[in-house]
């Protein structure tokens, strides 16, 4: 096979072969071997005295249709038609820096499960018959969090003043939850342990988006990662959770018992490191595979309007009012934080530039039941909420309510005008994007302002 | 005349093995032999030869190696293998039996 004097027809070549390198069944190797017989054809047929063009026509109509060719292929490698996410790379420089990465993030994930072992040195042990300390609940983010953000740093090439900003942020934050005086049972402990992990995210946001946070573009892939990032989560955990099963039958059968190993060692360890291992996997993915969330998205969306429609038919026919039982306020926000997902989800597999279809409607019919539904139990709960007092739990339950709230009924207003064809999509997109830190926001206020202000009780 | 697209599928593998049995070779120097060979009839589209030559590999009836061609540029060489050798016989005693068959019917036809 020759190169060619004829630029022209080099540029055909070259055409011909972007061309054939778009299908999936074909490799770069298979798309190199096609393009060897092309051009020895090519040569045959220019040296028999045709044109570059006429050759290039014949040589393209004998090598046969494309499609064919490539369903062929795919009968030959039927492999090639599921994409395979541990690939190997195709260049040669690819391989090196992939290999560099893997080696980052094992070491990442390596320096997360110390992490978490590093304060038993002081005195905290994890016992299995005793209960789950507070303090690694408490902390559990600090152990993951900063490793996760050295990762994107490293990956999104981000400068040291960037870095140190970080580094400051997460220090204030594991000095401030652990110097507060609270108190054993402590009802502002716990919070502080359920809201610093979604104070602590939006720091990870910032390093994941490199610099481009202020672009809906770069907020919205931090939203898309952490559905991928939940996703491949839960599943890592399922294969953990089937190897501490047979840890248990495995060394029961020759009478030890793996409990302290289980519990203070694989896994607070392998929940530390999974999180580093599911975010490399979900860096490594993004071009290979679907997004999952989105898929999910669209199963249960249909399935949650129908439940909401459900129980709001139900509630009206019998007329049964809301039991306000104590923690009811916490359902609630449990429930309007789902949708408040469901709809960021959808939002993040749309083509904004889109008309609206079937599946807006549907959103609007779930946010619109959603709102109903947190409306009558608010109503419910502020008629006695006087009476159960106002204790930090509650009140915390109380703004996210009001906040999941809020960014609902603006959502279902801005979905409403795009269905009625007065505005775009990519205004309640920049809505859902700008209404991001407000979450964290809110969990910052929890953890520093709550403890103090509610006396630690 | 042109052999039936099914025939020529068939007779594909037999026609490759026995092709790559006379000696190394690669895909464009294969066509050409087919043509030479058949004089003509059988018509294949270039690029069906390759998922054949694929298959075969992964089947283990050839092995492939990527070697520097005359004009520089890698080229993928194809040999026959044992296994190769071995399916190459049983494929010919096959189409020995319909060939026998088939002249048997016609040889009677055309003494009646």
């Amino acid at each position: 096979m020759t190169t060619f004097a004829d630029q022209q027809l080099e540029d055909q070549i070259a055409e011909w072969r972007t061309y054939v390198r778009r299908r999936q069944a074909l490799y770069r190797p298979d798309a190199e071997e096609l393009e060897g017989h092309l051009r020895h054809q090519l040569a045959a047929l220019t040296e028999a005295g045709l044109t570059g063009d006429e050759a290039f026509l014949v040589a393209v109509k004998r090598m046969g249709s494309l499609d064919e060719l490539s369903r062929e292929f795919a009968r030959a490698h039927s492999e090639r038609l599921w994409k395979q996410l541990v690939i190997t790379p195709e260049t040669e420089a690819s391989t090196q820096t992939g290999r560099d990465e893997l080696f980052i993030v094992l070491g990442l994930a390596v320096a997360a499960a110390i992490a978490v072992k590093l304060p038993a040195l002081f005195g905290h042990w994890i016992n299995p018959s005793a209960e789950f300390p507070l303090f690694y609940a408490k902390n559990a983010s600090l152990f993951v969090f900063p490793l996760l953000t050295v990762y994107f740093l490293w990956k999104r090439g981000s400068d040291r003043v960037r870095g140190l900003w970080f580094a400051m942020a997460f220090a204030a934050a594991a000095v401030l939850a652990n110097v507060f005086p609270f108190p054993s049972g402590s009802e502002t402990e716990m919070l502080t342990a359920l809201h610093l992990p979604i104070a602590l995210w939006l720091i990870v946001g910032f390093a994941y988006a490199g610099g481009r946070w202020f672009d809906d573009g770069g907020r919205m892939n931090f939203v898309r990662f952490s559905g991928e990032l939940a996703i491949y989560y839960v599943l890592i955990a399922l294969g953990g959770f089937v190897a501490i099963l047979f840890t248990f039958m495995m060394f029961r059968a020759i009478g030890m018992n793996p409990g302290w190993f289980v519990a203070g060692w694989l896994i607070p360890c392998g929940a530390a490191g999974a999180v580093l291992i599911g975010s490399w996997l979900v860096e490594a993915k993004q071009s290979v595979i679907e997004n999952m969330a989105p898929v999910l998205t669209r199963l249960f969306t249909p399935l949650f309007t129908l439940l909401f429609l459900a129980f709001l038919a139900t509630m009206a026919w019998t007329g049964n009012p809301i039991n306000v039982r104590r923690e009811v306020l916490i359902g609630f926000d449990l429930l309007l934080a789902v949708v408040v997902g469901l709809v960021l989800y959808a939002a993040s597999a749309r083509d904004p530039q889109a008309p609206p279809d079937f599946f807006d409607g549907l959103q609007l019919a779930l946010v619109v039941s959603a709102l109903v539904i947190d409306g009558v139990a608010l109503y419910a709960i502020a008629a006695r909420i006087s009476e159960f007092g106002f204790t930090p739990n509650r009140v915390a339950a109380l703004g996210e309510n009001i906040i999941l709230l809020v960014n609902l009924t603006w959502s279902a207003w801005l979905y409403a005008r795009f269905l009625g064809h007065r505005s775009s999509f990519a205004v309640l997109e920049r809505w859902q994007m700008a209404y991001l830190p407000v979450f964290s926001a809110w969990a910052a206020v929890v953890v520093l302002v709550f403890p103090p202000l509610f006396g630690y009780r | 005349m042109d052999v039936a697209k099914d025939l020529v599928a068939a007779s594909s593998t037999p026609l490759v093995l026995a092709i790559l049995a006379e000696g190394e070779s690669y895909g464009y120097a294969i066509i050409k032999r087919v043509a030479e060979l058949s004089g003509g009839h059988l018509q294949w589209t270039d690029g069906m030869l390759y998922p054949v030559l694929h298959r075969l590999e992964r089947q283990g009836y050839v092995a492939a190696k990527w070697d520097a061609s005359e004009t520089g540029r890698r080229r993928k060489y194809y040999r026959i293998t044992e296994e190769g050798q071995a399916e190459l016989t049983a494929q010919r005693q096959q189409w020995k039996a319909v060939d026998d068959t088939l002249r048997g019917i016609w040889m009677g036809e055309s003494t009646v």
